[in-house]
């Protein structure tokens, strides 16, 4: 048997090879996923625990804090770090200089960098890791020694095309924001690259200049502990001598922080990743179940000889899974290969976003190894095994009969499963809107899940009027050909309800995807509507801090009535006897006059150490107006205010407002994070804009815009991720090209004498290309509709259980257009080759066929 | 010839072989299926092709229906030389000036007996003459059929939906290959009594494969092939006649394999 099964894989290479295809996009795109997604932990993994020191000072408070870019108003000494580096513990400290607010231009006079990843900027001191090497090496070059001198990061000096000795223009936290340095050196992370991150070394006395106004202090000291002595000893130790308001911890404590933060982040990218990869598997499942049960229905009269010259059914069976295994295998390894390609792939894409990976960390682990291969066996064989199973159950008889269709249990008891199914997959998506427990998602997801799995199972019923919409629109439009193309694709609705279902899946996700974007942006606008009162906004894209001086300078530009400042801080509350984290404004009168919060208790007059809290935090601090609450600011100053109002909750409003003065009082050094402009009545609004924007022409990621701008720019930001979430569903859209290609394919091969039979008649070829190329399209359309009909459905149960959030409902008709024509497109391509090879048939052979 | 002339039809060649050759492989395996053929159909005029299995007949058949391509010699229909034709005016041609029967697989399985018949008038773009239509159904006798579909159908009733096809478009030349191969008796004789009946009433032109004495005895004129050649020729036949030709072919056949 198994030389029969060899033959029979050769015989029929070309039909094999393309569904061999989806095993191997499939696993190519989760072996891709995996080997990045290790690439991208291993990068982070290196670069945190490569340029950490063994324990180090720093503010009280949370790291959360320093990351979101919050520069304190308190310093260590030089005293201070003298008091560390004598302990006996210590076998060096080394004062660093941070903050925020810098910005490295490339020659071009754009951002290197973009939004992705942050900018940091430091004094150069050389300082030792945990495992006792340099954290920064140097690439070429050297290091800064006096002001005007800087060394970046090597990617980054590659990206503004600044070459070692080229002037380099920065935009620095100062009353001047643009100021020239000379790139003396370029350097990167012991640990490997900077995963996009821009490095700016400075020096010392340059850092403290821009930093700390020129006080000669330093924000954090890193220390690196005598031989011997442990992280916690070391942290221990300089605990006890490190300043007010500064604490030691432990190299591993900052490690263990870090990566938790990122590993959110990371884990986030991963899942999401592997998404899609688990969707193109599925996808790829439909199709090789698909080609086994055409190629099985083509061989009946073979098994059916095989069966009466003494094969047993389990003979039958096992060569037709051992075909599937055999594909399997080779379909993994090349899978396998094309995922390390494609991590790279994704690696240039993450790049182009700012996030830099290292190549040499993206390898196939022996884990990804495994997973990639018993991925693709089980599910070839999973896929393989109804087919097989069929093909042993022609009786011996057939091979002396004429009509050699498969015997097919009729669809009754299909749509009775079906039925049943869609019921139960309803029930678990009304559970889930009703409320279940846990979360809604994956109540509404299962349900999902058994939707589209269904509606594939039942493609050949539910998809039947749409076959007889395309025979009917084709036969009218094409004439014969259209009409034969229509009968064609309804001939065997099962081998297109299969073909389609692949196609199906993807349009189900991308257009719930589509359900979910356009609610995203019809809201945004709604709210941007309803909460955009000032005639101008003032935010850095990336909604960091920038210097007070513009908001200084803004006041004074004509025609200008207001400007209100705000400022945000990340604090920590007391919940529940947990510490919280929470976002606190500091706002000035003007906000509260051009917003005007609704009051839902108290009022909105404060002063002092008072602040208004919105509603949903006012519940979970159990506050009310005239109580009291605790607020820890980073730097570790911690300061009672009392609640003198609460307000509804809205998109401008933090957890907690309070005036800008409770900031100083609490040490966060003065900057704003947002300006709110009122023009004057009759003033000319366009002229105003020019003036605000020539205020910003030294920061000029620095955006002054108004409602309609702001509206685009949050539009765009959706549309990029969507168009990524797109991006990656081509791949599965792709896979269920291949499918209909496959089945176009083998189609085509089994009505070969019938193709003859038109040809002789007067059917010219390029009449037979279209009848081919439009079964093709309705095989794609069937898809298409079925899949946009679920996805939609889908996707407004979504929004209904997010419209808490998501508090508009908009269906993407434009793009579910879009995707309709795409949808035709893919089919014609799908058509091509088949319909070539069809029309290139001489009419004498496919007459003369078996 | 002038006798045969009655009125202004005057008898016309349908289709011509000139010469016709068609060889298949090279050297050692050549085989010349087709060794310089020359021969007239006339119009109206129900032709059988006999011979020994291998002899030619379906390759005469095909490469004088636009099919095939000679290896050299020329193929005319309707006054039409072939040799000429690129693949868009064969289809042509064959659409409107050739009706075709084969052995088996005549129909497109999704199509009705209706549309099946209509399809080279509908691939053509062109209105059917429905009296024309009725004419050759009735003819037929398929009417209670119309709506089926050929799996719904006997052998003989496919057959006769094919002939009907063949005949709807009015070609020049009807060109059947065994057409009733696969048929019983009975069968048979309906599909041949079909075809005996276009020529005479609707002045068609037929021109058969058959291995069958018993059908080549329904036509007008028969040919003899043997090795790729027109060997002989009977004309007004009889059965017997026939069988005696067919004796002293195979005699011969067998004495040259023999010596
Ligand atoms: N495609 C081909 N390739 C090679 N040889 C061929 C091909 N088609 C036909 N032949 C050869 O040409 C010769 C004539 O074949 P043809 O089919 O015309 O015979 P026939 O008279 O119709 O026979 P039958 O009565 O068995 O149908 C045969 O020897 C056959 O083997
Ligand atoms: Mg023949």
């Amino acid at each position: 048997m198994l030389r029969l099964t060899w033959r029979n894989l050769l015989a029929r290479k070309v039909r094999l090879m393309m569904s061999t295809l989806a095993i191997v996009l499939g696993i190519g795109f989760l072996s891709g996923v995996m080997t990045f997604s290790t690439g991208l932990n291993a990068t982070f993994d290196n670069i945190v625990e490569g340029s950490t020191s063994d324990a180090m000072v720093r503010p009280e408070g949370d790291l959360q804090a320093a990351n979101a870019g919050v520069s304190t108003t308190q310093f260590v000494t030089p005293a201070d770090v003298d008091n560390l580096a004598a302990l006996p513990e210590v076998e060096a400290a080394v004062g660093s200089v941070d903050g925020i607010g810098s910005f490295l231009l490339g020659k071009d006079d754009k951002l290197v960098g973009g939004q992705g990843a942050p900018t940091l900027a430091f004094n150069y001191a050389p300082v030792d890791n945990m495992q006792g090497d340099e954290i920064l090496v140097l690439t070429e070059g050297r290091w800064p020694e006096k002001p005007g001198e800087v060394t970046l990061d090597t990617s980054s000096a590659e990206r503004g095309a600044y070459e070692v000795g080229d002037t380099v223009t920065m935009i620095v936290p100062t009353a001047e924001p643009k100021r020239d340095f000379t790139l003396v050196g370029t350097a990167d992370f012991n640990g490997g690259g900077t995963a996009g991150a821009t490095l700016v070394l400075l020096d010392t006395e340059e850092a403290q200049e821009i930093f700390l106004d020129g006080e000669d202090a330093f924000t954090s000291v890193a220390l690196t502990g005598a031989e011997g002595v442990s992280q916690t000893e070391l942290a221990d130790a300089a605990r006890a001598v490190a300043p007010a308001g500064f604490t030691a911890v432990t190299g591993d404590k900052v490690v263990k922080e870090t990566q938790d933060q990122i590993g959110q982040f990371l884990d986030v990218i991963s899942i999401f990743l592997t998404t899609f990869a688990v969707i193109a598997i599925v996808v790829g499942a439909f199709i090789i179940f698909n080609t086994f049960s055409i190629l099985v229905s083509q061989r009946v009269r073979e098994s059916a000889l095989l069966r009466a010259l003494g094969a047993s059914k389990k003979q039958v069976t096992r060569s037709v899974l051992v075909e599937a295994f055999l594909m399997a295998l080779v379909g993994s390894t090349l899978g396998l290969l094309l995922g390390l390609g494609l991590s790279r792939l994704l690696a240039g894409l993450f790049r182009s976003f700012g996030l830099d990976i290292a190549g040499d960390v993206l390898t196939l682990t022996p884990f990804t190894i495994v997973a990639g291969y018993v991925v693709g066996v089980v599910v070839t064989m999973v896929a393989a095994f109804v087919p097989a199973r069929r093909a042993a159950k022609v009786a011996p008889v057939a091979a002396m009969r004429d009509d050699l269709e498969v015997q097919e249990k009729s669809m009754g008891l299909r749509l009775v499963l079906g039925g049943v199914a869609m019921v139960i997959g309803t029930a678990l998506a009304v559970l889930g809107l009703m409320g279940a427990p846990g979360t809604d998602a994956i109540w509404i997801g299962a349900g999902a899940v058994i939707w589209v799995i269904t509606t594939a199972v039942l493609a050949p019923v539910v998809g039947h009027p749409v076959l007889v919409a395309c025979r009917a629109v084709f036969g009218r439009l094409f004439g014969t050909p259209g009409l034969l193309a229509g009968e064609n694709a309804l001939r065997n609705p099962r081998r297109t309800g299969a073909t389609a279902s692949a196609l199906m899946i993807g349009l189900a996700v991308v257009s719930a995807v589509g359900v979910l974007a356009s609610s995203l942006s019809a809201t945004n606008d709604k709210v941007v509507d309803d909460e955009f009162k000032s005639d101008f906004l003032v935010q850095m894209p990336t909604f960091q801090g920038f210097p007070a001086q513009f908001g200084d300078q803004m006041e004074a530009v004509d025609g200008v009535a207001l400007v209100s400042r705000q400022q945000g801080t990340p604090v920590t509350v007391e919940v529940d006897g947990k510490p919280d984290q929470t976002f606190l404004s500091g706002v000035d009168q003007g906000f509260l006059d051009i917003y005007d919060l609704a009051m839902i208790d108290g009022n909105d007059q404060m002063s002092g150490h008072q602040a208004i809290l919105n509603e949903g935090r006012a519940d979970d601090l159990g506050a009310r107006p005239g109580d009291t609450i605790d607020v820890a600011f980073p730097g570790g100053e911690t300061i009672a205010l009392e609640v003198v109002g609460v307000s509804e909750e809205t998109p401008t409003t933090s957890g907690i407002t309070v005036p800008l003065s409770v900031l100083r009082d609490a040490g966060v050094k003065r900057s704003d994070s947002s300006l709110s402009i009122m023009v004057e009545d009759g003033a000319d609004r366009g002229a105003v804009k020019q003036d605000l924007e020539d205020v910003v022409k030294d920061l000029p990621i620095l955006a002054v815009q108004d409602k309609e701008e702001f509206k685009e720019l949050i539009s765009g930001q959706v549309n990029q991720l969507l168009y990524v979430i797109y991006g990656l569903l081509a791949l599965a859209v792709v896979i269920a090209v291949i499918g209909i290609v496959n089945t176009l394919g083998l189609s085509v091969l089994e009505r070969t004498r019938e193709i003859g039979l038109l040809r002789a008649v007067g059917l010219s070829r390029r009449k037979l290309r279209w009848m081919i190329t439009l079964e093709s399209v309705a095989i794609a359309l069937l898809g298409a509709v079925l899949g946009m009909v679920v996805g939609l459905v889908i996707g407004v149960v979504l929004r209904e259980s997010l419209k808490d959030d998501l508090t508009e409902l908009a269906l993407p008709l434009n793009g579910l257009g879009v995707f309709f024509v795409v949808a035709v497109i893919f089919g014609v391509l799908a058509a091509i080759v088949p319909a070539i090879r069809a029309s290139r048939m001489k009419v004498l052979d496919a007459i003369a066929t078996e | 010839m002038t006798e045969q002339s009655t009125g202004e039809a005057t008898q016309r060649v349908a289709a011509r072989a000139q010469d016709l050759t068609k060889f298949y492989g090279k050297g050692e395996a050549e085989v010349r299926a087709l060794d310089g053929v020359t021969v007239d159909l006339m119009t109206g005029e129900f032709t059988a092709i006999m011979g020994p299995s291998g002899s030619g007949k379906s390759t005469l058949m095909h490469c004088l229906a636009a099919l095939d391509t000679p290896t050299a010699g020329e193929a005319v229909v309707d006054g039409t030389s072939l040799s000429r034709l690129k693949d868009k005016d064969l289809t042509t041609l064959r659409r409107e000036k050739v009706g075709f029967v084969f052995q088996s697989f005549n129909l497109v399985p999704t199509l009705s007996a209706e549309e099946n018949i209509l399809l080279p008038l509908s691939l053509a773009g062109r209105k059917p003459d429905r009296e024309w239509f009725d004419q050759v159904v009735d003819a037929v006798g398929l009417r209670p059929r119309l709506g089926h579909r050929p799996a719904q159908m006997s052998g003989g009733q496919q057959q006769r939906v094919a002939c009907a096809r063949a005949l709807v478009s009015k070609p020049s030349i009807v060109f059947a290959d065994e057409p009733t191969g696969n048929l019983d008796s009975t069968s048979s004789a309906e599909v041949l009594s079909f075809l005996r009946r276009s020529v005479d009433e609707f002045g068609q032109t037929v021109v058969m494969v058959t291995h069958d004495p018993v059908a080549a005895s329904y036509t007008d004129r028969i040919l003899f092939l043997a090795d790729g050649k027109i060997v002989d020729e009977l004309r007004e036949p009889d059965r017997d006649a026939i069988l005696d030709k067919m004796a002293s072919l195979q005699d011969a056949a067998i004495a040259k394999v023999a010596g």
